[in-house]
């Protein structure tokens, strides 16, 4: 059991985590952030491993890992 | 659960101007982690670019200076002269090191300067609309060659690690990529290698970082990341280039 949170408002939607995951637990969020982008967001905590792949990749260092 | 990925100390709490997919974050993170690891951040000095990371002191924890387009080395030469027990790292796009800042390069590593140079290659101008760098692919379009880089007219790409590389005052150099998970921990450790060659006195290093630009690649930045292993390694080849 592991989980990431991501913060909403910092994501720019560049998709890195979601590639990088190999658990598919990550995709982009319906909804608008501030920006004006569908951030990522943390779907399945049962699948995550907390490999911290997303978190390694992510340009915005908006993404923590919980283990 | 304990929290076992957060922000690095010497990376500020700070909103980064950068574009989705640019792989500048990335770079700037990995610089902290390290400085955070070898527990160096209060005997730190970075000198910012010209160029996209012009505002990198906004985003590090510890001190970080500025100089003119391309001479960052010069600049690194008088400060680490001066305060020789520092850790000082200049931070440099393509443009800023192949093109105007050619010369500090080749001469600070010719010298064997003790200093580091995190050399972020992305192959364009970022900063000034994604013009040619010397680093550009041949065939890849940019702002100013809008049919692509054709050899004869603007030469070949400049493997400036490779030239530096037969300088005797380089003693470490290597090439890695922020392009995948495996690529960041390759590029922290090389980061870690180069900055710990300093603190043993030892001369010049530099890590060259292959990093995504794909607003002036014209790609998503998923597609940025297929570039980059289709077509950039061809011409870039990763690995260590000189202190094997
Ligand atoms: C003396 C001088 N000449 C030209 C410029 C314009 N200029 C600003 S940034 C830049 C290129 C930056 O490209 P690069 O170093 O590859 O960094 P990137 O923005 O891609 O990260 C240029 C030519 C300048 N600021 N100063």
């Amino acid at each position: 059991m592991a989980k990431i949170t991501i913060e909403k408002d910092r994501c720019k939607a560049c998709e890195f985590c979601i590639i990088y995951c190999k658990k598919g637990a990550i995709k982009l969020d319906k909804k608008l952030n501030k920006r004006g982008v569908h951030p990522a967001v943390f779907i399945d905590p049962d699948k995550c491993t907390g490999c911290v792949m997303c978190a390694i990749i992510c340009p915005e260092c908006c993404i923590e890992v919980f283990k | 659960m304990d929290k076992v990925f957060t922000r690095p100390n010497s990376l500020r709490d700070a909103e980064t101007h950068y574009c989705a997919g640019c792989g500048h974050g990335i770079v700037h993170r990995l610089v902290a982690e390290v400085i955070d690891e070898m527990g160096l951040r209060e005997r730190t000095i970075g000198i910012a670019p010209v160029g996209c990371a012009v505002l990198a002191y906004d985003y590090w924890n510890f001190d970080v200076t500025e100089a003119a387009h391309g001479r960052t080395p010069a600049v690194a030469t008088g400060i680490k002269r001066v305060l020789p027990d520092r850790l000082v790292f200049t931070y440099q796009g393509d443009g800023d090191l192949a093109a105007i800042g050619t010369a500090e390069t080749v001469h600070a590593a010719n010298r064997g300067e003790d200093i580091s140079i995190i050399f972020v290659n992305n192959g364009v101008y970022g900063m000034t609309g994604g013009q040619m760098a010397p680093t550009t692919l041949l065939e890849q379009k940019t702002a100013t060659t809008p049919t692509g880089r054709d050899l004869k007219r603007d030469g070949a790409p400049l493997k400036i690690s490779e030239m530096l590389a037969v300088l005797d005052g380089a003693v470490y150099i290597e090439r890695t990529s922020v392009h995948s998970p495996a690529g960041v921990n390759k590029t922290k450790k090389a980061i870690e290698r180069s900055f710990q060659t300093q603190m043993d006195k030892k001369g010049f290093s530099m890590v060259e970082i292959i990093s995504p630009c794909p607003t002036y690649w014209g790609l998503t930045p998923r597609e940025s990341l297929k570039w980059i292993e289709e077509r950039i390694f061809k011409t870039y080849p990763l690995g260590v280039i000189k202190g094997k």
